[in-house]
């Protein structure tokens, strides 16, 4: 299991290329990338700002939480802070399990908790000014599914 | 005695990230009545608690938390991660 919180962008060909390789019994790793995306056409930059040691402390539950649950052989999470330009990654997750639903599912928990519950706030930086980014209903109703 | 920290647009209108309150605070929402007092800053930011987050000692928690033993209080909005 890896967890890490960084400013710096990470490299997803090196991340993955040993990711889930540790023993006989992996039969599916699922990777997801999050990006900075632009909506309105208007969007210069995204900033998130986290809660240093709580943010450590939120992913690393909630991954092994996914771990238990699917039993899965390894899970990767990293979560980007800072500015952001748009295109550029924020974050990424990987699962490797026996079997692709557990990769999958443990990948989509991983997500949708993440978004809810790692305590992270985006702030979009426009051409005509800043906004913090509300929480969506949506998000915290994913969660129910779990 | 707590640390108190603010996250986002709490920390933004609230004007610092963290300081140490003095306090004598039975609960979380004891607490966030006493910082209403002091100043319109705190008043405006704390004016709807449903819009807000509270973390004691960095577990997520809830208003009505007791706040004993607990030296850091964080309070910010809902969380927008992933």
């Amino acid at each position: 299991m890896k967890i890490a919180v960084q400013t710096e962008p990470f490299d997803f060909a090196a991340e993955t290329a040993s990711f889930g390789t540790g023993g006989n019994n992996v039969g599916a790793v699922v990777t997801f990338t999050g990006i900075v995306r632009d909506d309105s056409g208007d969007l210069e930059a995204l900033e998130l700002e986290h809660y240093p040691g709580m943010t450590e402390r939120a992913i690393a539950k909630i991954t092994e939480e996914a771990m238990t649950r699917w039993e899965l052989a390894d899970a990767l999470v990293i979560h980007r802070h800072g500015r952001l330009a748009v295109g550029e990654p924020i974050m990424m997750v990987a699962t490797a399990a026996r079997h692709r639903v557990a990769a999958f599912e443990a990948a989509e928990f991983l997500m949708d908790y993440l978004k809810s519950r790692a305590p992270f706030w985006k702030k979009e930086h426009m051409r005509s000014g800043t906004a913090w980014v509300a929480a969506k209903d949506a998000d915290e109703d994913a969660l129910k599914r779990w | 005695m707590v640390e108190v920290l603010y996250f986002a647009w709490v920390r933004e209108r609230i004007g610092v990230p963290r300081e140490t309150v003095e306090t004598s605070a039975r609960t979380v929402a004891d607490l966030v009545t006493e910082l209403r007092a002091r100043d319109p800053r705190y008043d405006a930011a704390f004016a709807d608690t449903s819009a807000l987050r509270v973390a004691l000692d960095q577990d997520l928690s809830g208003f009505d938390a007791p706040l004993e033993g607990v030296r850091e209080v964080a309070f910010f909005p809902p969380m927008t991660g992933g």
